[in-house]
C-alpha cells in the first residue's frame, strides 16, 4: 500500500543530480507513470469511502455527451459495412453470408471503436480539461493537503464512469449498427431478410458479443486513465491544459488501435470460430 | 499543544537549479514562526516541502515521528490531517460554494451530522468574518475573501500545525492587521504551531515568536524574533529596513561590482538595528493568554548565553513578566 502517483515534481524529468539523460528515457518514464496511475486507480477503487455521488454525476455527464453522437455515427457505419460486405459477397457469390459477415464486423470491431473514440473525444477531453484546470489552480494540491487523495476522490469515479458508459453504449451501438446494416441490405440492396438473419447464427456466436463488451470495457478504461493522466500533469499554465487535452485524445486514439489489434489477435487464436 | 516540526538538512532543486540547500531548523511546538525572504527564494517551495507536496532531494522533515519527505505515502496522508495550509490565493474548489468548500474536510474525514457540520463551519466563517457569504462561489468574491475562506477551511479540522502562505498578499494594510491579529488570536485559542511565509514587514515585526530568512539558496538565520530584528547581518538588515542598498538586487542578488560601488558611495550601510522593538501582538481581550509565551520564555532563557548582546537587551524588555502591559 504505497506511493500514489507522484508525478507533479518537475525535477523528476531529469535524472538525479540533473544529468542529461539518454534519449528515449522520457517516453519510458511517461509510460511508467501512466501505468502507475492505472495501478493506483485500480487499487483505490476498492478503498473506502467510495465516491458514489461523484460516480453518478460523471456517469451521467459522460453518457449525456456521447449517446446521441454514438447513435448517429453508428447508423451510417453499419450501413457502409453492410454495403461493402454485400457488394463483396455478391462478387464472390456468397450473398447468403452477408448478414453474418457484416454483423461480425459491426459487433466485434466497429462498435467498440466507435464507442471508445466518442468517449475519448467527448468525455475524455472534458475530464482532462477539468482535472488540468483544477491542477493549475492548486485545487488538487489543496485536496492532498487535506489528506484526500485526488486519485481516489476524482480519478476513480471518472474512470469507472467511462468504463460503465463504454459497456452500455457498446450495446446500443451494436443494436443500432446491426439494424442499420439490415435496413440497407434488405431495403436498399434487395437482400433476402431470411438469409440475412439465418446467416447470423451460422457465422456469429455468443463469444463474439462477449469480446465486444470486453473490448468496450478496456477501451473505456484506457480513455479514462489517459485523460486523467494528462489532466493531472499539465505543463505550466492554461496553455499547458489545452495541450494536455489535445495529447490525451491523440494518445488514447493511438493506444486504442494498438490494443484492439492485440485483443482481436488473442481472441481469434483462443476462441474457435463458428464457421471454421 | 501544537506539534514540533523538525527540518534536517533539507535540499531542494528543480533540475540544475538549487532552490535552497541544507536547511535545518525546528519550529518550536505551539509557537508562531515567520519565514522571510525576497521574492523567488523558495519560501512557498519550503512550505510545500514541509507538508510533503514537493519532495526535496535530501534531508528530513519530522512531524510526529513521520518523515514527510521519505516516509510511506500512507503515513504522510495520515499526518497531513494534522496540518492546515492556507494557500496564497485560497485554492478553493471552484465548483463548490464557500460553505461546501469549508465543510469539505469535515465531510471527508469525520462522521459528523450535517447539523454539527453546519455549526462548525458557521463558527469558522464567523471567525474570519465571512458570515452571510456561504452561498457564494469562489469566482464571485474578492481575493481577500478567498484568502479568508481558505484560512477558514484550513481551520475546520482543528489542526495542530498551521501553515500560511503569504497571508497578506493582495490585502490592504488594514485587513493585513486584522489577519495578523486573527493569527495571534488563533494561536491563543488552539495553541497550534504556526509558520507564516511572508515578506510583509508589519507581520514580521509584530506577529512571530521566531523568525527565519531564506536568501541565496540557504537559510541565513533562524531564531527568536529578537535575534533577527536586532541582527546586523547585511541581508537581514537590508530586508527589514526595505532599502535598495545591500546584497539583495532587483533580479536576484547584486554582483560584486555594484556592491563595491555602494561601499564607496558610503550608502552600503543600512541604518543600525533598532534598540527598542515594536511589541509583539497580544491576543484580543477576553481570550486566554498564549501558552506559547511561557514556553518560549523558558526556551530563550535556556539559550541566553548564545544570544548576541543586542538580542539580549531587546529580549530583556520582551521577556519581563509584565509583557504587553502599557509601560
Amino acid at each position: 500500500m504505497s506511493a500514489p502517483v507522484r508525478l507533479r515534481d518537475p525535477a523528476r524529468r531529469r535524472g538525479p543530480a540533473g544529468r542529461r539523460e539518454i534519449p528515449g528515457t522520457g517516453a519510458l518514464r511517461q509510460t511508467g507513470q501512466l501505468m502507475t496511475l492505472a495501478a493506483t486507480t485500480v487499487r483505490d477503487t476498492f478503498r473506502r469511502p467510495f465516491q458514489v455521488r461523484e460516480l453518478i454525476e460523471q456517469f451521467w455527464f459522460v453518457a449525456s455527451v456521447t449517446i446521441l453522437p454514438a447513435a448517429l455515427v453508428s447508423i451510417p457505419f453499419g450501413a457502409v459495412i453492410a454495403l461493402q460486405v454485400g457488394s463483396l459477397t455478391q462478387q464472390l457469390g456468397a450473398q447468403s453470408f452477408t448478414g453474418g459477415a457484416s454483423v461480425l464486423a459491426v459487433i466485434q470491431q466497429a462498435s467498440p471503436l466507435i464507442v471508445a473514440l466518442l468517449i475519448a473525444g467527448a468525455g475524455g477531453s472534458a475530464i482532462c480539461a477539468d482535472l488540468g484546470s483544477r491542477k493549475i489552480r492548486e485545487e488538487l494540491d489543496a485536496m492532498e493537503v487535506m489528506g484526500v487523495s485526488p486519485v481516489q476522490r476524482l480519478v476513480v469515479p471518472r474512470v469507472l464512469a467511462t468504463m460503465l458508459v463504454a459497456v452500455l453504449l457498446n450495446g446500443l451501438v451494436s443494436v443500432v449498427g446491426t439494424a442499420g446494416g439490415y435496413f440497407f441490405n434488405v431495403v436498399i440492396q434487395h437482400g433476402t431478410p431470411g438469409a440475412y438473419l439465418s446467416s447470423f447464427s451460422s457465422l456469429a456466436q455468443l463469444p463474439d458479443l462477449y469480446i465486444s463488451e470486453i473490448k468496450a470495457l478496456v477501451f473505456g478504461f484506457i480513455a479514462g486513465i489517459v485523460a486523467a493522466y494528462r489532466g493531472l500533469n499539465p505543463r505550466g499554465g492554461p496553455k499547458g491544459v489545452g495541450d494536455a487535452v489535445n495529447q490525451s485524445v491523440v494518445i488514447t486514439f493511438l493506444l486504442l488501435f494498438v490494443v484492439n489489434v492485440v485483443i482481436t489477435a488473442i481472441y481469434l487464436q483462443l476462441v474457435p470460430q463458428k464457421g471454421a | 499543544m501544537g506539534i514540533e516540526v523538525t527540518v534536517e538538512g533539507l535540499t531542494k532543486s528543480f533540475g540544475k537549479q538549487t532552490v535552497w540547500q541544507d536547511v535545518t531548523l525546528t519550529l518550536p511546538p505551539g509557537e508562531v514562526s515567520v519565514m522571510l525572504g525576497p521574492s523567488g527564494t523558495g519560501k512557498t517551495v519550503f512550505l510545500k516541502s514541509l507538508i510533503g507536496l514537493l519532495k526535496p532531494e535530501r534531508g528530513r522533515v519530522l512531524v510526529d515521528g513521520v518523515d514527510m519527505v521519505g516516509g510511506s505515502e500512507r503515513d504522510i496522508y495520515r499526518t497531513r490531517k494534522l496540518f492546515g495550509l492556507m494557500f496564497q490565493d485560497g485554492a478553493l474548489f471552484g465548483s463548490m460554494n464557500l460553505f461546501d468548500n469549508i465543510a469539505f474536510p469535515l465531510r471527508e474525514h469525520t462522521r459528523k451530522k450535517e447539523s454539527e457540520i453546519r455549526r462548525v463551519v458557521m463558527e469558522r466563517m464567523d471567525m474570519v468574518g465571512l458570515l452571510g457569504s456561504e452561498a457564494k462561489l469562489p469566482g464571485e468574491i474578492s481575493g481577500g475573501m478567498r484568502k479568508r475562506a481558505g484560512l477558514a477551511r484550513a481551520l475546520v479540522l482543528d489542526p495542530q500545525i498551521i501553515l500560511c502562505d503569504e497571508p497578506d498578499s493582495g490585502l490592504d494594510p488594514v485587513r493585513t492587521s486584522y489577519i495578523s491579529q486573527l493569527l495571534i488570536d488563533l494561536n491563543a485559542q488552539i495553541d497550534a504551531t504556526m509558520l507564516i511565509v511572508t515578506h510583509n514587514l508589519d507581520i514580521a515585526a509584530t506577529v512571530p515568536d521566531n523568525m527565519g530568512m531564506l536568501f541565496r539558496r540557504e537559510l541565513v538565520a533562524f531564531g527568536p524574533r529578537e535575534v533577527l530584528l536586532t541582527s546586523d547581518i547585511p541581508v537581514v538588515r537590508q530586508f527589514l529596513s526595505g532599502r535598495r542598498e545591500g546584497p539583495i538586487g532587483m533580479a536576484e542578488e547584486k554582483d560584486e561590482a555594484t556592491l563595491a560601488a555602494e561601499q564607496l558611495a558610503g550608502t552600503a550601510t543600512a541604518p543600525p538595528p533598532p534598540t527598542r522593538l515594536v511589541p509583539q501582538l497580544e491576543p484580543s481581550p477576553g481570550l486566554p493568554p498564549r501558552q506559547a509565551v511561557q514556553r518560549r520564555r523558558a526556551r530563550v532563557l535556556g539559550m541566553w548565553d548564545q544570544l548576541p548582546a543586542a538580542a539580549r537587551t531587546a529580549a530583556q524588555t520582551g521577556l519581563s513578566p509584565v509583557q504587553g502591559e502599557p509601560a
